[in-house]
């Protein structure tokens, strides 16, 4: 019994130890009960870091936005282009010069006045070789960046950004990029203060103290007040903000959960939190049937599909390609198989992206897969070798390859095998074009679908299917420097015609954001980025 | 006694660095690593320069050098995929939050197990005995990763007494440590049990009943000292379990504790994290080894300190 005690008090004497030294993150975090004036949001995950050039994922984006702003902003209901930090800008005639004239009441939240050089600055930032931002060929789009970012050239003059005076910004372009000022809303383009920065390190510095709360000074509607990791995210309304008089929120909480959708919905379903990111696939049919009022599923810009390895035979023959992606009942496996909760897609490009909606696509039809496959000298799947679909570890990602395996054995007689990876080693696999069939997703970074086209260029990191077709390359470089927008749709619908009847990837459905928000928040549209305004958001709690 | 106790530490700094050692190894070469293409292409030029600032372009045994040389003189270095703190921050945050839900949990643990297999020893092959012993054995049975869920939804979603998540409020603290406690109760109950009926069964104790001793005062001052035994030798694995085993409980009940950390930090290929992860995990677990062998030596005269 002595040992026991002995023991137990060794317990506490531990705890109390640590708990000393936790003392740093304080005890100001408020309990999770509705508040007036207070959103809190259930996030997907914790944030790897909250600066806003070195983060790529989606959740940390959301959090971003409430406490950065770039030079424009989008409208959450109807995503056009909305002054940000810039009042009002203008656009040269060749599409590749752009003047902002930033508003003169932006501030940062230390109070401090924004100006042109602080854009200046945070361009460079992201493009330092050094500081190897993931997200740096963002702004590749500007004139030599690309060549300073690879340490080509080392003078930052020479890169298309410049300061005319405090107020106005010029960005010259490397080609016409239209959607240049919708993509302002992505975390790579905000910007950052120098004086904080180097307060709290050098200018490439990737690990630096400046984003801990306390040290932040930030530009958007909020800012930073707390952040206990994988527990709280708290940022309150940022009185500096030039347009914090249409601020209807005094703070948002953000509760990561880690990847554990379950409990994002239980937390959801005991009124621990307004709105949760996305609902866990399995209970869409449970919300759709017991509580329809608060479950959201809007379209989103992504497409989920396969990619195909043309490299190795039987794939690197066209007609089997198609004769697979023919075969695939995307309607079965979005309703049968996932709940309803995404829409069938037989395009690359997920539709409306930025006015522009696929002509071509690749339907459903089964006789024509089996001719094309008879024709490619494999009759019902005769003399074909076992095809291998590769996924990473995830249950939606399992039951769609168990799916498509059933599809391809029962409708072309060819045996399939899936094969599930952890993250890491699915992610070596599918660059260094060992599979057969993978898995992939794309999700749009801004509104156009150049997102899409420049993927499949034979150059492109992101083709990763050994897929390559001078036409298809040609007509991307055209579309990439046409400056007539109807001219510069055509060039992509051809090119997205070509790239679907040639087959390297197998579409099967355009993403849907699911999730849960409760009466009380307002002004949150849904939008196809996904893309959140909080600026336009209000919480009232309702009396009864 | 000082003695034994020394000899022991300076054993553990062999140990230490093999375990360094090979953890650092193995962890390269798992695939991938932490720095890599993701579901989008990153510029081989910007991949690169992340790798040069992390040293992980040098060849292997300089990269181990460094670490080692880093590591002698306390600095575990950042953490490469979540960059705003160090590694040693990274614990000084988590692991209190590990230690303390393992102790409540141990507390739990405890107070339900002792008190069901006391209660079953005195009445052996009986309902008293049965109820209790079969409830432990689904405990056994039953992972936390269907227990917590199923206690969320009774007290947290059907009843609402208590909160579904977190680590703020002291009533979040509960179903976690009932969660990570109940599987454990469970082994300490057939334990206590065992024990127990064991040494009821001796002649000292019906020396004391014979004297004319109370059941009650038989059993608490006479019977417990030594029914209680194989509980204690438990209890030195069983607290190291505790600490480095509520991965699954943290993620169930969002807690930002070290174990999910560390396996976060594998899944991520974060190996300067993992590494300090290990190497934390590793310390804690040769100290608890050295306790329950003084205890052992102490409590038992038969061992002896050598």
């Amino acid at each position: 019994m002595r040992f026991l005690l002995g023991h137990t008090s060794l317990c506490i004497a531990i705890a109390l130890t640590l708990s000393a030294c936790n003392g740093q993150s304080g005890s100001t975090s408020k309990s999770k009960a509705p508040r007036e004036g207070v959103l809190r949001v259930a996030a997907d995950a914790e944030p790897q870091s909250l600066d806003p050039q070195l983060t790529t994922g989606h959740t940390e984006h959301r959090i971003l936005t409430s406490l950065f702003e770039g030079l424009t902003t989008l409208n959450q209901k109807t995503l056009e282009v909305e002054p940000g930090v810039a009042k009002t800008w203008e656009i040269s005639e060749d599409g590749r010069t752009y003047t902002f004239h930033l508003n003169p009441d932006a501030k940062w939240s230390d109070g401090a006045p924004m100006t042109a050089n602080d854009f200046v600055y945070s361009f460079k930032r992201i493009l330092s070789p050094k500081f190897a931002a993931e997200y740096s060929y963002m702004p590749w789009c500007i004139e030599n960046a690309e060549a300073f970012n690879k340490g080509t050239i080392e003078d930052f003059a020479q890169v298309g950004v410049k300061a005319i005076d405090n107020a106005t910004l010029e960005v010259k372009l490397a080609y016409p990029a239209p959607y240049f000022l919708s993509m302002q809303m992505h975390n790579a383009w905000f910007p950052v203060q120098q004086a904080t920065i180097e307060k709290h390190g050098k200018i490439d510095d990737r690990q630096s103290d400046w984003i801990l709360a306390g040290n932040m000074v930030s530009n958007g509607p909020f800012k930073l007040a707390e952040w206990k990791p994988n527990e709280l995210i708290r940022v309150v309304r940022n009185e500096h903000y030039w347009d914090a008089k249409n601020i209807k929120l005094n703070e948002i909480e953000f509760y990561p959960v880690n990847g554990n959708l379950q409990t994002a919905e239980r937390m959801f379903r005991a009124g621990e939190v307004d709105t949760i990111e996305t609902l866990v696939i399995t209970k869409v049919p449970v919300y759709k049937r017991d509580n329809p009022s608060v479950l959201k599923l809007e379209p989103f810009a992504g497409t989920y599909f396969y990619r195909m390895n043309v490299t190795r035979p039987p794939l690197d023959d066209p007609r089997v390609r198609l004769a697979l992606a023919m075969s695939v009942d995307k309607e079965s496996v979005c309703n049968d198989v996932l709940f309803g909760a995404f829409t069938p897609a037989n395009a690359l490009t997920p539709p409306g992206l930025g006015g522009y909606t696929a002509e071509a696509g690749i339907p459903y039809d089964l006789a024509k897969a089996k001719a094309l496959l008879a024709e490619a000298g494999y009759p019902d799947g005769k003399g074909m070798r076992d095809i291998e679909i590769l996924y990473n570890e995830s249950e939606d990602h399992q039951l769609v390859a168990e799916a498509v395996q059933d599809m391809w054995k029962k409708g072309l007689g060819i045996n399939v095998v899936t094969n599930k990876q952890e993250w890491k080693v699915y992610l070596s696999s599918m660059t260094t074009l060992n599979y057969d069939v993978v898995r992939a997703g794309w999700i749009a970074d801004f509104l156009d679908p150049m997102n899409y086209c420049e993927c499949f260029t034979t150059d492109n990191g992101n083709n990763r299917t050994g897929w390559s077709n001078p036409q298809y390359d040609e007509l991307e470089k055209k579309a990439r420097h046409e400056l007539d927008p109807k001219q510069r749709f055509a060039y992509m619908q051809e090119a997205e015609k070509l790239l679907l009847s040639q087959t390297p990837i197998i579409p099967i459905y355009t993403y849907r954001q699911r999730y849960l928000i409760n009466s009380d928040l307002q002004g949150c549209d849904g939008n196809i980025l996904n893309y959140m305004n909080y600026k336009y958001m209000s919480v009232t709690r309702n009396k009864s | 006694m000082i003695r034994f106790i020394l000899r022991r530490v300076l054993g553990f700094i062999p140990v230490f660095l093999i375990i360094a050692t090979l953890v650092f190894f193995l962890i390269r070469l798992a695939p991938g690593g932490p720095f890599m293409e993701g579901e989008r292409h990153v510029p081989p030029e910007v991949l690169e320069q992340i790798r040069e600032s992390y040293n992980l372009n040098a060849p292997l045994p300089q990269q181990y050098a460094m670490y080692m040389w880093d590591l002698v003189r306390g600095d575990l270095g950042p953490s490469m995929q979540q960059p705003s703190r160090t590694v040693s921050q990274w614990i000084v945050l988590r692991a209190p939050v590990s230690v303390e839900l393992g102790f409540y949990s141990l507390i739990v643990a405890l107070i339900i197990g002792l008190s069901a297999g006391i209660i079953a020893s005195l009445r052996p092959n009986t309902l008293t005995d049965y109820i209790p012993m079969s409830i432990a054995m689904a405990g056994i049975c039953m992972p936390t990763f269907v227990m917590g869920p199923l206690l969320v939804l009774i007290f947290a979603l059907k009843f609402q007494w208590l909160p579904v998540s977190g680590w703020d409020a002291p009533a979040e603290k509960i179903l976690p440590s009932i969660t990570l406690g109940t599987v454990y109760a469970a082994y300490i109950a057939r334990l206590a049990r065992g024990g127990m009926f064991e040494v009821l069964a001796q002649d000292f104790i019906r020396t004391a009943r014979a004297k004319g001793l109370s059941e009650t005062r038989v059993v608490l001052r006479h019977a417990l000292r030594g029914g209680l035994q194989p509980v204690i030798s438990f209890l030195g694995p069983a607290a190291a379990g505790l600490l480095t085993g509520s991965f699954v409980v943290e993620k169930i009940f969002i807690i930002p504790g070290l174990g999910k950390q560390f396996v976060d930090a594998a899944f991520n290929r974060d190996y300067t994290m993992l590494m300090g992860a290990v190497l934390f995990y590793a310390v804690l677990i040769l100290i608890f080894n050295l306790i329950v062998d003084v205890a052992q030596a102490w409590l038992d005269p038969r061992v002896r300190y050598d």
